[in-house]
């Protein structure tokens, strides 16, 4: 069950020719594809592309109707793999994923797809996560594109240029027979806009027919001598006919302006940034108009040559705006510009940042700049105020005032008490190296737990401590979740391990869900999913690969139980790696699943407990260890109005979830009595009622006992 | 050619909140609503890991339908945003760092209250950022700038802060459209639709430009002890009466606060005892004519010896666990109704050495010899699961309240007492001498907090700052060194800082040490 329903959006993709389709632009893809004609949908979801995986998950019903085939792959490297069905057959394919990390999984099969070349369309649609927000290490899909040879898409990131930029990609593939990569960033991926929509389209040539009319087409395998000769024929024939594709359909752009002899080549995703600058500068309006001609490339690789010497032959200058290095564009268009023995000045990256988002603020500077290199007062641009200049010392003071907010554990996550457990168990038994994966368990490495080394990559956290794996020395701990786990950390994590005789921690964190990316099922996950074989334990696995020392924890909020295992995982006399699988259900899934039960039953007048956690202000002494070893969100501090206190005490606010985190922590590191829980019982039991009234009865009797013997202060010990 | 270009240009509104607030749905509504009033709209953000508690910046970027269509951004440019809504009050400290907020075009609409980062609360003493920083930079920065308190209005109306910000997000007029369309948008979303437009409803009127007073003006009057037998009534008033008159009319307040807690903790003869400290502690501070430091002296005392008096023992953490006052404030707590079956289970975890706090002093000491006395107590230590409310669980709660009245006898009780005497003499000692140092070494006391290890670290922080202070006594910077240990040693748990002030104080006592 994914994080959100796309049930709602699901209907969008039924609207047909001429009607207008409102939404994000990753669900805009989703139609284009339907409206492509696609055969078939594979992809691995993440940020910023998850929608597009979960609103086909959501309709499996009208991929029906029109005969298209979606996997919800493992890995990236299976959805590009899947695209092998447009090699030797006239179907349209289209994988999706996160970029760069999931093009780094999926890059041995793009590279054999693209040796090979296709003969239906293969759309490989990547979520640019680079810039504010991202998770991962920063680099480009560009890249890609050069070394094996796709042509890479970043169109201008409107709705209605997004749409025509999966139809032509679709075309320039079937053209070129070359797949074709669609470069979305991530804020294109979530920008809400509209378009008019076609009629969707059943495949031409359906998977049915192949799968009852086998072809294959040795010369398209990648085996010598055929792979030589796809080597050739990338350059001799398939690089021109995209050229040509390109040209004659326009794919690129040219805005013109009155400032004739100056221009900026710009990649398409950053034309709207590059408008804003420009009316910020006062050479653009809201419209698009602009004084400065541009040339948009909605195609970066290849580039059109002709093109660029046409564009820049009669100017002065040109600038070059190309996000994230290496500037592999404006090498290129230098290039071809002293190939073409054209003299005109080239900018880019000398007035523009060489690494990092292209901010609005930097393109403003950088063409703001690019423009002073001219020394012309014809085209000196407006003057732009970037914000206001405040005093120094008003400045210093919100510098330190306003606190970096770390991404952390949402409230109830059942990850939280695994890491105050290992943060526990490593106070008994000494620190150890600890290798993380990729998923929600990373932010361990972040306050308050600072747990953690590395991270190399999904699934990769137990294949990254077997650099360490000595027979001498403390055991390490390397860490993956369900997710990394299924993706590959079953082969090169705990295979790995098996086969080289480690005998280190492997702790798989098992949230029934590949939680991190929006809570996609999984092969371990536990929910029954009608179009998905799920419920395949991961203790099955890992003890199929030949592990012996296997422990499972199905609560991992008891945190003294989940210390003791992992302690017993690290002293443990056994050799061979140790695998401890902590399990229980991600807190976001399960609250969205039983809340709504829970106020049905409360409405039919059922008897329902709701709890919540509590800390007892007058016992709290305000150290704050138990936010140190918890980091909820829903623990909090609260200033109290004792003038007897200095510091202000731990406090549980509304959002709780009674976990119970917050009490098994003070209990197990032996902190404080000062958690409480406290459980309402909604539409009480007759019994329930009665022994509530007996017990009331005889507390309050001895209370007033006390009370009559004690002078007391009125707020129960400390005022508030 | 200039004159070509149009001068229209898009209203520009930020929203920055926490992940999980609900920003999402504000500009859901946003983007609803501008397209009702016809006009063309475009929303983006950068979720992704974000939306776990990080910072989220949801941008948009409006204008009114016409025959062209527009190019609107994707991120927001410093200086050229209309309005900024910060969902939190040092996300609009964000806003303005980050060039959002600026004075003649942004309304910055902010909500007061606070979220607090893992870093503020993880402060072993108070690590809470100032607030009026952002006052003082939003004063500036922005063309008007709006606040409330709109989580407490969207609690007090049964919601969620998005449906108070889009209240103020009408209030303040920036967005051109009436408050039907606001309310209408509210509709279309068709989740919990009465309680938004409640606290929509409420927001819309609460927003003032006045700046936030920065601290609440005039403490309460202290409230006066409650309950107690007749003789004790007399006695505390008698006590009170003594606080009042025997002691200068400043310190008064602070010291009926120590005077009180001293007498819930124990009774009226340790209020006495309380007073009769303080009396020896003011003589000496008018020997010393600390009337110009306003009895500086006295009133740390004051504070600090209340809280060493009533510390935190098992019979205090028992009785005050068990008094209906706390019953009906974990009521509150949880909102519950009159009457409602409400049940309290309490995680305790006692070990041998605060149980063997509670046996007489002379079988308590050295207890690690006392194979059998250590034996019986681990019976009762070790995790516990204690419903206060049911029969059982109150009875022993009850029970061991109950022994309060040998409290004085008791093994905690000698050490707590013997650590305060000590703690004081030093301070009676260092005043004559040097009265700043003494005032800083009773400020010290604060560091002594928690419970089991938590107490035992903080009693070796404390330990390590007096022997700091011990190699810096007789300079004429000891109280600005003591200071600087006390507030090393409340940066962090390890005592990282600590450490590394005492080895500064170490490098320079050392050599001085040498030339001598």
């Amino acid at each position: 069950m994914a994080e959100r329903s796309f049930v709602q959006e699901v209907q969008a993709l039924r609207l047909g020719a001429g009607e207008t389709f409102r939404g994000e632009g990753i669900l805009a893809v989703t139609k284009a594809l339907l409206e492509a004609g696609v055969g078939y949908v594979g992809g691995y979801q993440g940020a910023p592309i998850s929608h597009l995986m979960d609103v086909l998950s959501d309709a499996e019903e009208i991929l029906g109707e029109l005969g298209v085939h979606f996997e919800a792959s493992a890995s990236e490297a299976a959805a590009a793999a899947m695209l092998s069905a447009s090699m030797h057959y006239p179907i349209r394919g289209a994988a999706t994923w996160k970029s760069t990390v999931g093009t780094n999984v999926a890059s041995d099969a793009l590279a054999n797809l693209a040796s090979g070349g296709v003969t239906g369309g293969a759309l490989i649609i990547v979520g640019e996560d680079y810039g504010e927000g991202s998770s991962i290490m920063q680099e480009r899909s560009h890249a890609f594109a050069m070394k094996s040879q796709i042509w890479l898409l970043d169109p201008r990131p409107n709705a209605e240029s997004i749409v025509k930029a999966v139809r032509d990609g679709f075309e320039l593939s079937e053209a070129s027979n070359t797949p074709v990569m669609l470069e979305l960033r991530i804020r294109a991926c979530h920008v809400h806009g509209s378009f008019q929509t076609r009629d969707n389209v059943r495949p031409a040539f359906t998977l049915e027919q192949a799968r009852n009319h086998p072809r294959r087409e040795t010369d398209r395998i990648v085996l010598p001598p055929a792979s030589f000769a796809h080597e050739q024929e990338k350059v001799a024939q398939r690089w021109p006919a995209a050229v040509e594709f390109i040209k004659s359909r326009k794919l690129n752009e040219f805005f013109e302006g009155d400032i004739e002899d100056v221009g900026i080549v710009l990649q398409g995703g950053h034309y709207n940034g590059v408008i804003a600058a420009l009316r910020q500068l006062g050479l653009a309006d809201v419209y698009g108009k602009t004084r400065i001609p541009l040339y948009v490339l909605n195609v970066t690789y290849p580039l059109i040559d002709d093109e660029v010497v046409d564009f820049c032959r009669d100017k002065r200058a040109v600038l070059m705006v190309e996000e994230g290095q290496p500037d592999h564009l404006e090498q290129a268009v230098s290039t071809t510009l002293r190939r073409a023995g054209v003299a005109t000045a080239l900018h880019g990256k000398d007035v523009l940042p060489k690494a990092g988002e292209y901010t609005n603020k930097a393109l403003i500077e950088g063409i703001g700049a690019f423009l002073e290199t001219l020394n012309d007062t014809a085209v000196a641009p407006a003057e732009v105020s970037l914000g206001p200049s405040l005093p120094g010392e008003v400045t210093d003071a919100l510098n330190e005032a306003v606190p970096p907010r770390p991404a952390g554990f949402c409230t109830g996550c059942p990850e939280r008490p695994i890491f105050s457990a290992l943060t526990l168990a490593q106070q008994e038994v000494g620190e150890r190296h600890i290798a993380c994966d990729i998923g929600c368990h990373l932010f361990s490495i972040l306050p308050p737990f600072n747990l953690g080394a590395s991270t190399m990559g999904y699934g990769l956290g137990a294949a990254s401590a077997s650099g360490l794996n000595v027979a001498q020395g403390k055991r390490s701990i390397s860490i993956m979740g369900d997710g990394g786990f299924w993706h590959n950390g079953l082969v090169s994590g705990v295979g790995n391990a098996v086969f080289n005789k480690s005998d280190d921690v492997i702790l798989i964190v098992d949230n029934y869900y590949s939680a991190a990316t929006g809570g996609q099922d999984i092969l371990s996950s536990r929910a029954g999913n009608v179009s998905r074989s799920t419920r395949h334990p991961i203790e099955d696995a890992v003890k199929g690969v030949g592990v012996k020392w296997v422990r499972r924890i199905d609560h991992t909020y008891d945190v003294g139980a989940m210390r003791d295992v992992i302690e017993e995982a690290l002293t443990t006399p056994e050799r061979g790696p140790k695998v401890v699988i902590a399990s229980s259900e991600c807190m976001l899934n399960r609250q969205r699943r039983e809340r709504p039960i829970r106020r049905k039953a409360r409405s039919e007048g059922k008897r329902v407990v709701e709890q919540k956690f509590g800390v007892d202000e007058d016992v709290c002494t305000g150290d704050h260890a138990c936010i140190r070893i918890s980091g909820c969100p829903s623990l909090t501090l609260k200033e109290t109005e004792d003038p007897l206190r200095d510091d202000p005490v731990a406090f549980v606010d509304n959002s709780c979830v009674a976990c119970g985190h917050c009490g098994e922590v003070a209990d197990a590191a032996v902190l404080c009595p000062s958690f409480y829980r406290a459980d309402a019982v909604h539409n009480p039991s007759f019994w329930d009622s009665r022994l509530a009234g007996l017990r009331n009865a005889v507390t309050t009797r001895l209370q007033q006992r006390r009370d009559a013997r004690y002078l007391q202060e009125p707020g129960g010990g400390a005022p508030s | 050619m200039s004159d070509v270009l149009s001068q229209d240009r898009p209203l520009c509104i930020a929203v920055l909140a926490i992940g999980g607030q609900g920003g999402g749905v504000v500009s859901n509504w946003l983007v609803a609503l501008a397209e009702s009033c016809g006009w063309v709209v475009q929303a983006t953000s950068v979720p992704g890991v974000a939306q776990r508690t990080g910072a989220t910046v949801y941008y948009l970027e409006m204008i009114k339908a016409g025959a062209q269509a527009p190019v609107l951004a994707l991120m927001p440019t410093p200086g050229d945003v209309d309005l900024v809504v910060a969902a939190e009050w040092m996300e609009a400290g964000r806003a303005i760092q980050r060039g959002l907020v600026s004075p003649d075009r942004t309304t910055l609409i902010a909500s007061t209250h606070r979220s607090l980062a893992v870093a503020e609360k993880s402060r072993p003493g108070d690590g809470i950022n100032d607030p009026q920083a952002v006052e003082v930079a939003a004063a500036l920065a922005a063309k008007r700038f709006l606040k409330a308190d709109l989580a407490a209005v969207a609690s007090a109306n049964g919601s969620v802060i998005s449906a108070s910000l889009f209240g103020a997000i009408a209030s303040s007029g920036v967005l051109p459209f009436p408050r039907a369309a606001f309310e209408d948008a509210i509709r279309s979303g068709g989740v919990g639709v009465e309680a938004s437009l409640r606290a929509f409803d409420a927001a819309f009127t609460c927003l003032t430009e006045e700046a936030q007073d920065e601290v609440p003006s005039g403490r309460p009057a202290l409230p006066k002890l409650e309950g107690g037998s007749a003789e004790e009534q007399e006695n505390y008033a008698a006590l009170t009466q003594r606080a009042q008159t025997s002691f200068p009319d400043a310190v008064v307040p602070l010291l009926t606060a120590g005077l009180n807690r001293v007498i819930d903790f124990q009774d009226t003869a340790y209020g006495e005892e309380y007073l009769d400290r303080l009396d020896e502690i003011l003589a000496l501070e008018k020997r010393l004519d600390g009337a110009k430091q306003d009895y500086a002296l006295t009133v740390t005392i004051g504070k600090y010896l209340a809280t060493a008096m009533s510390y935190q023992d098992v019979i205090r953490v028992a009785d005050l666990k068990s008094r209906s006052r706390r019953f009906s404030r974990v009521r509150d707590d949880i909102s519950a109704q009159d009457g409602q079956v409400v049940t309290i289970t309490e995680f305790m975890h006692p070990r041998v050495e605060e149980l063997a706090g509670l046996l007489p002093a002379s079988l308590g000491r050295n207890i690690e010899g006392k194979k059998l006395v250590r034996w019986v107590l681990s019976l009762f230590t070790g995790s516990k699961r204690v419903r206060s409310d049911s029969l059982r669980g109150f009875l022993s709660l009850y029970f061991l309240s109950s022994l309060r009245r040998w409290r004085r006898k008791l093994l905690r009780h000698e050490i707590e007492t013997e650590h305060t005497r000590r703690w004081l003499a030093n301070v009676t000692r260092t005043a004559s001498d040097d009265y700043d140092l003494s005032v800083e070494i009773a400020r010290c006391r604060r560091l002594i907090k928690g419970y089991s290890d938590t107490h035992e670290r903080s009693i070796s922080k404390f330990d390590q700052v007096m022997q700091g202070i011990e190699l810096v006594r007789g300079r004429s910077d000891a109280a600005d060194w003591a200071r600087r240990l006390h507030e090393a040693a409340l940066q962090d748990s390890e005592g990282t800082a600590l450490a590394g002030a005492l080895k500064t104080i170490r490098s320079f006592t050392g050599s001085k040490s040498e030339v001598a």
